[in-house]
């Protein structure tokens, strides 16, 4: 039978966030990071089958709404690359993770819990996140018949909210988006893309798909990679 | 590192496989001459945001946003053309 998902919160700036959860009664408890903006919602189903594959080897993991995102009630305007990071600290802490494992732009915000083993998988520059996103506003806007500058929303950002790609992003998250690269926990595991886990780069596709030999690859390194460090 | 000529090439057919998700032959069979927008169901305007700036990584190169006009993805040819220039940059 296929594991069975459970629903549990963490407790964040005064909202109660959702993180879906598979294999609760296991001593490993994965935290998992998800990529950030379009890139979560195009990797959801691999990361999910990813977490009943280890759930099948006996490993418990958890994914986590960050503020603002998916079932999220706090607004996403309030909330930076700092907060996420505080949030990510706060779940890891309250949920008993075990080990961290973050993905593409997760990988900007997963180092709080610093005494935590970490995994990342092709973690992203913050610039070439804010990149994309702001490309994609000014292909819309042209669409629409508006010609926006890049230059135009960076300065319109440094003081009010501004609207990218869906998502309404505050002056403190946009200014650290274009500063940001990953930080480098003490206990670090990095896979890259085609070296070490053979799949797809699903982030980048704009019709979100799944792979299942991708999440079997990734559930069979998270495994072994776990057990090789504490929990 | 400078690239050479052909690894632009090949950078950029792996490009339309791994960010817009086209077949590899389909990707394996296109020639100089083979359409781009208007014919790749997979390239629309969306699709060329995130493919502007994994250009960007794999070859180290910055796109000023100014450059890009709709010749730009006419065909393989003119996208593998406008690459290998900014690289030569």
């Amino acid at each position: 039978m296929s594991p069975r998902p459970e629903y549990r919160t963490y407790h964040f700036a005064g909202h109660d966030e959702h993180v879906l959860c598979f294999g609760a009664g296991s001593s490993r408890q994965i935290l998992i990071i998800p990529p950030l903006f379009d890139e979560m919602n195009r990797c959801r189903r691999m990361l999910v089958q990813t977490m009943r594959g280890l759930a099948e080897r006996g490993v418990g993991s958890l994914l986590l709404d960050l503020p603002g995102c998916n079932e999220s009630p706090a607004e996403l305007e309030g909330h930076s690359l700092g907060t996420w990071r505080d949030a990510v600290t706060a779940a890891a802490t309250q949920l008993g993770a075990t080990h961290i494992a973050a993905l593409r732009g997760g990988a900007l915000i997963d180092n709080g819990a610093t005494d935590l083993p970490h995994w990342r998988l092709a973690p992203a520059k913050g610039s070439s996140l804010l990149k994309t996103i702001i490309r994609t506003r000014i292909a819309g806007d042209k669409e629409a018949g508006k010609a926006t500058s890049e230059a135009g929303l960076m300065e319109a950002a440094k003081t009010a909210p501004i609207e990218l790609a869906g998502n309404l992003l505050g002056p403190v998250m946009v200014a650290e988006l274009a500063s940001i690269e990953p930080a480098d926990p003490a206990i670090l595991t990095v896979r890259s893309l085609g070296q070490d886990i053979t799949g797809s780069t699903l982030w980048l596709r704009t019709e979100p798909q799944d792979n299942p030999a991708m999440s079997a690859a990734i559930a069979a390194d998270l495994d072994q990679w776990s057990a090789s460090c504490g929990g | 590192m400078p690239f050479v000529h052909d690894s632009v090439e090949t950078t950029i057919r792996e490009l339309l496989i791994d960010v817009l998700g086209v077949a590899p032959a389909t990707v394996a069979a296109m020639t100089d001459d083979t359409p781009l927008f208007g014919a790749l169901p997979e390239l629309d305007s969306m699709a060329v945001a995130g493919l502007l700036t994994e250009m960007e990584d794999r070859l180290d190169i910055m796109i000023d946003d100014d450059d890009i006009d709709g010749e730009l993805f006419e065909s393989f040819g003119s996208l593998v053309a406008f690459a290998k220039a900014k690289v030569r940059e």
